[in-house]
Parts: C-alpha cells; structure tokens; sequence
C-alpha cells in the first residue's frame, strides 16, 4: 500500500511543528490584544489593565473567556452559512500564511537529520502568502454580506477594494527583493541575508512601501476603514456576536503576527542576527536554534510594537485618500523602485 | 481676523500640502516621536480603590448630620438650611422630643425626617453656613453612583453621623478630620 | 492507488460539483462562492501536476482578485429571485442553441488531438516551477508572452477610455 510508505516521522515533525506555530499564533495574537491595550495605556499616560493576575496578564484569558460565554446572535435575515464561513474563512487564511516562514535554523539532530523548523519550504515561497492574503479577503466579503446589514455590507466592500488596492505596491515592492534574491523560497531569500546583509539596507524605499502595504493588508489604523466605528458602526462583524466576533478580533491580530513575521523574515533577515557570524560560536544545534528563534521573535515583537505605536499615534484616512495614497503614490513608488532595482542589478551583473 | 480672547491663538494654515507634505511620512514621524515621548512620563492615573488622591482642604462632599459628644443630634429642624438651599434640595418634618427621648436629641425640637436629593444638590455648602446650632457639615466623601434616582435621595439614617460613644470608630471616619464638635457653642 | 491517485479523483470531482453548482444556484453571490471553489479544486490540479506557480497565481489573480470584483458587482446590484426579470421563452432556446454550438466546438477540437496517448507528469516534471517556467516564456515563447501583454495593455487603455466618458 502506498498510503503506507509515508515517512511516519516526517508527518510526526511536521504535526508537532504545526501544532507548534498555531498554538505561537494564538499565543502571540493573545498577548498583542493585551499589548495593544497596555501599550494605548503607557501613550495616553494610563496604566491600562492591571486587574487580572499581577500586571494585569491575565487579561486576555478573561477576554476570551467572556467572548465564549456571551450569547450568540445570528440575525433571522442573515444566510446562516455564510453568515458561519465569514469568521471561519477570515482564522483560517490567517494560520495558513505561516506555513511557508523559516522560524528558526534548521535543527540537526545527533544522528544527522537536518530537520527544517519550516512547515513547507515551497518553490513559491512568498507568492504562497501573497495568494492566501488575497483570499483573506472573503472572510471580511462573506461576512459583511451575508449580515444582510448595509453598513456591513458597506464596510466589507471599503475592506475588500482596500485589500485589492494594497496588493499590488506590495507585490511589486517585494518584486525589487526578488530581484535581488533570485528566488521565491523563504529559505533562499533568509539564507541570502545571512551572507550578504539584510534586504532593508539595500532597498529601503521598498520596506517602507511595503510596510504601508502590510498595514493596510491587516485593516490596522491609519486603514482601518472597514473598521470605521463613526462611519459604519463597527464595520464588517457588526451583526456578528460571541465567539465569531472573536475569531475575527482575533483573525486580525494572528495576520499582524504574520505580517510581521514575514517582514521580519523578507527584509530583516528573518532569523539571523546581524554583525556577528553565529556559525563560529560552536554551539550545540539546539542551542543555534533556540537563539535563531529568539531573534526572529524579538524583531516580530519589535514589528508588532510598531504597528501598535502607530495605531496610536495617527488618525484615520479618508477612503479618496487612501484610494490616492495607494494607487497614485505607492505603486508608481514601487515601479520606480523595482526598475532602479532592475537597472542596477543589470549594470552590476554586467 | 476676530478680537482673539488670548494670544495664543495660531491661524491655519491653509496653503496646500507641498511634495514632502503629501506623503505625510515626515509628519507621521514627528507625530510618533510625541506619542513615544508619552510613554515615559508620569502617569496621569492612579490606582483607584488601594491609592487614593487627598481631597482639598475646602472640598465639599456629602452631608452628615452632627451629633455631640454624649451622641445627641444637634439638628432641631428650624429650617434654615432648607431656605439657604439654592438648588431646594433639603426637605425637612419637625417633631416635639417626648419625656425620656433627651439622650436622642439635644433640644426640645428635632428633625422627625430630613432628606436631602443629591441630584438637585450643588454641593454649594450653604446650608452649613446657615446652621445655628452646627448640625450639618460638607464631608470629603461624595454620592456614590447609584442605580436608581430614589438611591440618590439620602434619608436621615444615611446622613446622621455614628454614634460618638457606641460606634467611636465608625464616628472617627465618619468625621474625617472636618466635622468639630460643637464649634459654635 | 497512491495518494496523488486520491488527490486527483478528489479534486476533479470537487471541481466538476462545483461547477454544476456554479450554474445551478439561484442566488448569484452563491454561483459566485461556489466558482471560487472551482478555481481552488484547479489550482490542487496544478499543484498535483508540480505546476506551483500556475497555481499560486490562478488563487492569486482569478479566486483573490477577479472574483472579489465579480463580487462586489453582485453585492452591490442586489440581484436575488424576485427581481429578477424572467427571460423571454426565445431567448432561452437562443441561449442554449449557443451553449450546445460552444460544446460542439469543444468536442470537435478536442476529439482528435492526442491528449489521450500523453501521460501527465504528476509529481515528477518541473517545468511548474518559477524558474523552468520563467525560462521557457522568455525564450520559447517570447513573441506570444509579450502579444498577450500588448493584449492586456489595450484592455487597459480600453477600460480608462470607458471610466473617462461622461
């Protein structure tokens, strides 16, 4: 039997590894709710929870807690499958993009397996997450629609023409990285950091466009129109209640821990810690890999306090001029970035 | 331009964006310097119920009514503070003290009920100065929130002090520093 | 029967079902839902047949971005059964005289090419992979990759010339 002759170890590493990164996902995601509110505190001179366990770090299981035992709404007008999928979609396009980042360096066991602290090192590499983030979007669609509510409704389709907008000067900011690398694999792209120093030196302008992107493609303020609260009363989950209204709560922080994670790994080295050369320290493969994790970690973490500091410090755009920031600014930036690349790596490779 | 009420009035600026101003990324930056900035400063906040901040030394809070060192109430229900009152907020009944009711009440004249609607109350502290015999005092407490607006109405028993004798302890905090026996005498 | 064998019986049938479903639902958003369907049972095609990048890009361009506007048009029209105009009885018969000549076509072109003697490469060939791929489009096929675009460029010019007009 053929079903047979798969490697049971593999498929045991590979579960473990993606238990693993679920159970960090919502670990994160857990805590950038706290972080969010404690950080929002600290700007505004609050002190922010401080209720639940000592410093407050509790605070997220009550949340949840509260979230689980609310009653549970669903509008008699509502599809009532749709009305499900739209959470569901939304968690689970968010844990699916985390399968192609390289979390640490590959551990190598005593009798000399190197096993990948990667789920699925594709080909497509990046492209994968760029095709998850644009089906992401139905999970805000068929939520907003199948409310059967108008701001829902209104709110779904800001979020969708938003998401559809942002791709694009993301792709192509990250097209003058490619360039650069020469592949799409995320292990080929950390690896070729390692030696020769992170994307972010060489293409500034393409990080901070897409950055913007990043923010834009997670619905975080200054874009977080789909959200507007003034404008359409909470937006796209509106209708939704109970633990649906958290999977989408929690939808959006699991894409930050992504979208960090995959900023951190495309432009900061993912992985490597810069200005020294790990290799020469001579320490054990677990070690090597326990750290690797850590720095990867620490630069997520530092992206998420970024997204945060940013939440909290600038307004929210208009719809024109986020349409105006996106098509008019962002993409020809991202043309021009991309054909500089082009021209100068032509010119070195000559 | 109007007269300006001070000088620190700024004009807007309405001239349109330049290049550097319409990415907005300069000014962002300096926005996210300010809000940096914040998370090193002091707090604003305390924590509420274990820290509390001390009232002022002419803070007015809720009424209690007094008693003397043997415990009697000092009101006799003349009425002055109910016409001091400018928000009308103090009703009171009169009653005649009874033979063998003098360890209740000081005079031969008390207040049978006296209510006090903290909704309509200003906290103004007139009707302290217009006791003659020292009866009622502002405290450093204020209402607590209530659920309905009857709560808000404080009858006698939620005004009078404790008993300086039976409960010394609940008259100590009850006084707070602030409510003198028998000033005036 | 291997695990590719499975994939592949899984994935034509979810692809056929869903596209009967595509026609066959009464409301629109629905037909829209179940074609992305059809297009996520196309891209595991691709990817049993080791054609990555047609299958990343299929999600990408047609389920993450035709689909969203398709969509919103449907979204925003409103359209369900009861306002829906019923069709006049010649333009039901015109329509599937249409559908059946387009079939014919199909079966005609297809009835004598030799698909049925070459075996699909599942899971070995690599010419699905971005490099191979990219290799063969811009030296092979260079002529008919850049027509296309040309192609694409005055759709575009097209669709600002249409948005311009009063």
């Amino acid at each position: 039997m053929y079903l047979l002759s798969i490697d049971l170890w593999f498929l045991l590493e590979k579960a473990l590894l993606i238990g693993g990164i679920i159970g960090l996902s919502f670990f994160i995601a857990m805590y950038t709710t706290y972080a969010e509110r404690k950080v929002a505190a600290w700007l505004q001179d609050r002190r922010g929870p401080n209720r639940a366990g000592p410093f407050g770090i509790f605070q997220p299981l009550a949340d949840g807690g509260k979230l689980f035992f609310k009653e549970e709404i669903i509008p008699l007008a509502s599809n009532k499958f749709l009305f499900i999928l739209g959470p569901a979609m939304a968690m689970i396009t968010a844990l699916v993009a985390s399968t192609v980042i390289p979390w640490a360096a590959p551990f190598i066991t005593k009798g000399g397996n190197v096993i990948p602290m990667q789920v699925a090192d594709v080909d497509m590499g990046i492209l994968l997450v760029f095709g998850i983030v644009s089906v992401g979007v139905y999970g805000i669609m068929i939520g907003g629609w199948a409310s059967n509510n108008k701001f829902s409704l209104m709110a779904a389709i800001r979020g969708a023409s938003q998401m559809v907008s942002y791709e694009l000067p993301m792709g192509m900011a990250l097209l003058a990285v490619l360039f650069m690398t020469g592949s799409l694999k995320m292990s080929e792209i950390v690896s070729v950091q390692v030696q020769n120093g992170w994307n972010v030196i060489y293409q500034p302008l393409g990080f901070i466009i897409f950055f913007i992107c990043a923010l834009a493609e997670c619905n975080r303020t200054p874009f977080d129109l789909p959200e507007a609260e003034n404008e359409l009363n909470f937006g796209y989950h509106q209708e939704y209640s109970s633990m649906k209204l958290g999977f989408y709560l929690f939808a959006e922080y699991i894409n930050m821990f992504i979208s960090a994670a995959i900023m951190a790994t495309v432009f900061l080295g993912g992985y490597d810690i810069p200005f020294v050369n790990e290799a020469s320290w001579g320490l054990s493969s677990f070690w090597m890999t326990f750290i690797s994790f850590s720095v990867l970690m620490s630069k997520i973490c530092f992206f998420l306090f970024v997204f945060l500091w940013i939440r909290w410090t600038i307004p929210r755009f208009r719809f024109d001029q986020l349409m105006d920031l996106g098509w008019k600014k962002l993409i020809p930036l991202a043309l021009i970035n991309m054909i500089i690349t082009a021209a100068v790596m032509l010119w070195l490779n000559k | 331009m109007g007269k300006q009420l001070t000088n620190r009035g700024k004009e807007v600026d309405r001239s349109p964006m330049t290049f550097l101003e319409s990415i907005y990324l300069w000014n962002i930056i300096k926005g996210m310097g300010i809000t940096i900035s914040h998370l090193f400063k002091k707090k604003a906040t305390i924590n509420y119920p274990e820290q509390k901040r001390s009232f002022s030394k002419v803070f007015r809070g809720l009424h209690v009514l007094n008693r003397d060192a043997e415990g009697r109430e000092n009101c006799t229900a003349c009425g002055l503070c109910a016409v001091a009152c400018p928000a009308e907020a103090i009703t009171m009944e009169a009653a005649e003290r009874l033979p063998g009711e003098e360890h209740l009440y000081r005079e031969e004249k008390y207040a049978a009920k006296y209510e006090i609607n903290m909704l309509r109350c200003i906290f103004c502290g007139l009707c302290e100065e217009a006791c003659p015999k020292d009866a009622i005092y502002l405290s450093e407490t204020f209402a607590p929130a209530n659920y309905s607006r009857k709560g808000f109405i404080y009858k006698k028993e939620d005004l009078v002090i404790p008993h300086p004798i039976h409960e010394k302890e609940a008259y100590e905090k009850a006084r707070g520093g602030r409510v003198e026996i028998n000033k005036k005498d | 029967m291997g695990i590719t064998q499975i994939l592949f019986w899984f994935l034509s049938i979810a692809a056929i079902f869903s596209a009967l479903m595509v026609i066959s639902s009464k409301n629109p958003v629905h037909s829209v839902l179940w074609l992305i369907v059809t297009f996520f049972s196309i891209s595991g095609h691709y990817i049993v047949l080791n054609a990555q990048f047609l299958a990343i890009v299929n999600v990408i361009v047609y389920a993450g971005a035709i689909m969203v506007l398709f969509l919103f048009v449907i979204m925003l029209m409103n359209l369900n059964k009861e306002s829906e105009p019923q069709k006049h009885k010649w333009l039901r018969i015109a329509g599937a005289v249409a559908g059946g000549c387009l079939l014919l076509v199909f079966v005609a072109a297809l009835k004598d090419t030799d698909i049925k003697h070459q075996q699909a490469l599942v899971n070995t060939g690599n010419i699905g992979l971005i490099k191979n791929l990219g290799k063969e489009l811009f030296t092979t096929y260079v002529v008919p990759f850049e027509i296309s675009s040309i192609l694409f460029l005055s759709a575009m010019v097209g669709a600002v010339v249409i948005g311009k007009k009063e």
